[in-house]
């Protein structure tokens, strides 16, 4: 049988050392084995290193920052499907997402495909309102509160004690282990990613990860866990490997179930002492270390796009425990003419 | 004393606990020991065999059983038997 094309536009190029899930879903899109795809990079700025790998992506598009606007990017991608004709567009971020969530309407219009949470799936999961997430669920979350101004650190704590992890909206996360460390914190995350700033009791433990797949009804169309085994000075996963722990795949379950979460994820978890998962965040998007999904057995790219897509898609249920990721950094040399191209005209 | 289920023991002394995603590497002695335990044999059955084949004694080769099982038992690669 024919397999379809797919032209599939994808962000997060940024395969960094604060890595951007782009470069990952492209390689399990180019793996599947269920279509063909026309890969499309959505970047932001002109050094992301996706940009430059042509056996991954066959056109690259420069899309406006969230804060110009929805209006912008909707033009934008007005201009890129008039180019490319789009089937599906995989947003990689957390911070452009809202606007994919708000544009998800007028890309059908177009004739382009989304598989996202929708807006209160986010917004509710969100770390500023995860004490409300974990009571509505029933899924054991440290104590947190988001604050607008550092003088209320002052009056947390009655209620925390340190050391006390200092979170940004999107990203960055610090441990205070006083409150002039705290103070300083607040300063830069909000400097950063602006407010609030979300305090959140440190649980002390091992650190896990879920990535997984909903179809929106409370399936679980795939859950894959691991545990980091080299983390970077950022927090990142240089290195993990896929486990088969029951209790976290029961989590995923019951998040799924419960929230009828749309679209790809990843759950951060915390195993405390007394063996309990707590848990951290919820990504609303695949995690840069997608890779070791597919690599695994299950290609949560290649799944997605085709849920996006209307097509029937059955839930994996099996993948390989004991299989490792170790990621590296590889020097690419680029031809000016291409940086120029790119930096210049917004396409390559 | 009991490897737990699921524990990955290989031929070389590499451990592996799906569960958690840990690995630890054992030294030959230590992978020996591995294999007879994993065989269900006591610690009397697994300290004759020793005491037969090394040069060591009694007290140093249950010093050393209590030492590892205990450690195996922290990691929570091994649980305690209730006859033993």
């Amino acid at each position: 049988m024919m397999k379809p094309t797919y032209t599939i536009a994808l962000s997060g190029l940024n395969a960094t050392d604060n890595p951007g899930p782009g470069v990952a879903v492209a390689r399990g899109l180019r793996e599947a084995k269920s279509f063909e795809s026309r890969l499309i990079g959505f970047a932001y700025e002109s050094l992301e290193p996706g940009i430059y790998m042509h056996d991954l992506f066959d056109k690259i598009y420069q899309i406006p920052y969230p804060s110009a606007g929805i209006e912008v990017l909707k033009a934008r991608l007005k201009y890129i499907n008039e180019q490319e004709n789009l089937d599906v567009i995989i947003p990689n971020f957390d911070a452009e997402l809202y606007s994919f969530m708000k544009l998800e309407k007028d890309l059908l219009e177009m004739d382009i495909h989304t598989y996202l949470p929708t807006m209160e799936q986010f917004e509710e999961r969100h770390k500023v309102n995860l004490p409300e997430f974990g009571e509505k669920y029933d899924i054991l979350v440290p104590q947190s509160k988001a604050i607008f101004d550092s003088s209320e650190l002052y009056q947390l704590a009655a209620d925390y004690s340190y050391p006390l992890l200092v979170k940004g909206k999107f990203y960055d996360a610090y441990i205070a282990y006083n409150i002039d460390q705290a103070k300083n914190f607040f300063n830069k995350v909000s400097a950063k990613w602006g407010l609030p700033i979300v305090v959140q009791e440190f649980v002390r433990g091992d650190e896990y990860n879920v990535t997984g797949l909903g179809d929106g009804k409370g399936n679980t169309i795939a859950a894959v866990p691991m545990r980091k085994q080299y983390i970077t000075d950022k927090g990142k996963a240089w290195g993990g490997i896929s486990i088969g722990n029951k209790e976290m795949l029961k989590i995923t379950e019951h998040f799924l179930k419960e929230t009828k979460w749309r679209g790809g994820f990843e759950l951060e978890l915390m195993k405390s002492q007394d063996g309990n998962f707590h848990l951290l965040e919820i990504n609303p998007r695949m995690p840069a270390w997608i890779y070791l999904a597919v690599g695994v057995g299950q290609n949560i790219p290649e799944a997605l796009v085709n849920l996006a897509m209307g097509n029937e898609v059955s839930p994996y249920t099996h993948y390989d425990v004991g299989k490792m990721f170790v990621r590296y950094a590889y020097d690419m040399i680029v031809n000016l003419d291409e940086f120029e191209k790119i930096s210049s005209m917004g396409e390559l | 004393m009991q490897i737990n289920k699921n524990i990955a023991i290989s031929d070389n002394g590499f451990l592996f606990n799906p569960a958690t995603g840990e690995s630890y590497s054992v030294n030959p002695s230590g992978t020996e020991l591995l294999q007879h335990i994993k065989e269900g044999k006591t610690q009397d059955e697994i300290r004759a065999i020793f005491l037969e084949k090394y040069d060591t004694d009694m007290n140093t080769f249950d010093k050393d059983y209590q030492d590892f099982t205990e450690v195996m038992k922290q990691h929570q690669l091994a649980t305690k038997l209730p006859n033993q």
